[in-house]
């Protein structure tokens, strides 16, 4: 159920979601650590061009690469496939992309 | 040993539907499973259906699933996989029964068809032989993966076969890879497309259930990792 385009787009999606999940790591530690309360932190992101493409990217990453491996799985323990596998691995997309951009706007907006 | 001995082998009966019919088998020296099954059909139910032909592991007919392994049945001693005297013999895994010990190989070989196993030759018998020199490295990958002799041991060993019918298989993905590293074959666009469809290569979980258990210890995740970095590079250049 998974093809050379689906393939390439689940390593693409890891190749990019390596560094920023380096990257958010080493984020957390540094807000931890500084002791930066939840405004502080907003203040930073808010209006910031770099946090809102550094997690608007790392949220279609993972959205496109859950779908492809969640398609792979729903295939092959119940066995749907055709439109209604199509369609539900769109939908996987919007849902978690569409959760991810929420949240990355409510941060950087 | 001594010839008073007898094993409980259990012998899958039927078809898809069929259950486990238990035969007492005399145990006898360096006894393999195909003799177990030859002695039931001989001397206790001649109706009993099973498959081989070479008896020395050259054939690849033979395979059934020994305890739940799937293995040559003819290259196994019994010592070695006898539990408490007994030995539980029924059809390969993952292929449809036709009778008893019997499976359609049917789906097998289409799969290796469709993947592209067929060679496609370049030159006529008109032409000079070419030279095929054994150190190239497309050489070296091309004689990993031939000595395949596809009993089925690996498709029946795939779990992904099991949960996805449409996968073609480690044997038909790694004739595929033995073909796309012969320099005399030319249909490789053809072959990688060929692999890189809804049950291509690209399907694999890497789970290596193939290389445990190929009798002739080959690596079809080997093979089908290199299918999928060639189909990759393939898609990359727009080739397929």
């Amino acid at each position: 159920m998974i093809g050379v385009r689906l393939y390439m787009l689940q390593r693409l999606t890891a190749l990019i979601m390596a560094p920023l999940v380096i990257g958010h790591i080493a984020v957390m530690i540094y807000a931890v650590q500084g002791g930066l309360s939840a405004s502080e932190i907003l203040g930073r992101t808010q209006g910031s061009l770099l946090w809102a493409l550094f997690y608007g990217t790392f949220a279609v990453a993972v959205a496109l690469h859950a779908a492809i491996g969640l398609r792979a799985i729903i295939h092959e323990t119940f066995g749907l496939g055709g439109k209604s596998l199509a369609i539900l691995t769109l939908g996987i997309f919007a849902l978690l992309g569409g959760m991810g951009l929420h949240a990355v706007y409510a941060v950087t907006a | 040993m001594s010839d008073d001995a007898s094993l409980k082998v259990s012998v899958w009966r039927g078809a898809e539907a069929g259950s486990f019919e238990t035969f007492d088998v005399p145990m006898q020296e360096s006894q393999t499973v195909l003799d177990l099954v030859a002695w039931v059909q001989q001397n206790a139910d001649p109706t009993l259906a099973y498959r081989y032909a070479c008896r020395v592991g050259m054939c690849g007919s033979c395979a059934m699933m020994v305890n739940g392994v799937p293995r040559w049945t003819c290259r196994t001693h019994v010592s070695k996989v006898a539990k408490d005297g007994t030995v539980e013999i029924a059809p390969l895994r993952n292929l449809p029964v036709i009778k008893d010990l019997a499976v359609d190989m049917d789906p097998f070989f289409d799969k290796w068809t469709a993947a592209g196993g067929a060679f496609s030759p370049t030159k006529s018998r008109d032409d000079t032989v070419e030279p095929i020199l054994p150190e190239t490295p497309e050489r070296r990958e091309a004689d990993a993966a031939i000595e395949c002799i596809n009993c089925a041991v690996c498709y029946a060993a795939c779990d992904v076969v099991s949960v996805n019918p449409d996968y073609l298989g480690p044997a038909a993905l790694n004739r595929a890879w033995s073909l796309v590293n012969d320099v005399k074959d030319g249909a490789l666009d053809a072959r990688l497309t060929a692999v890189s469809g809804a049950g291509g290569c690209h399907n694999c979980h890497s789970q290596q259930g193939c290389v445990a258990h190929c009798p002739n210890e080959l690596n079809p995740t080997a093979s089908i990792a290199g299918l999928k970095r060639a189909t990759v590079r393939a898609a990359l250049k727009g080739r397929i």
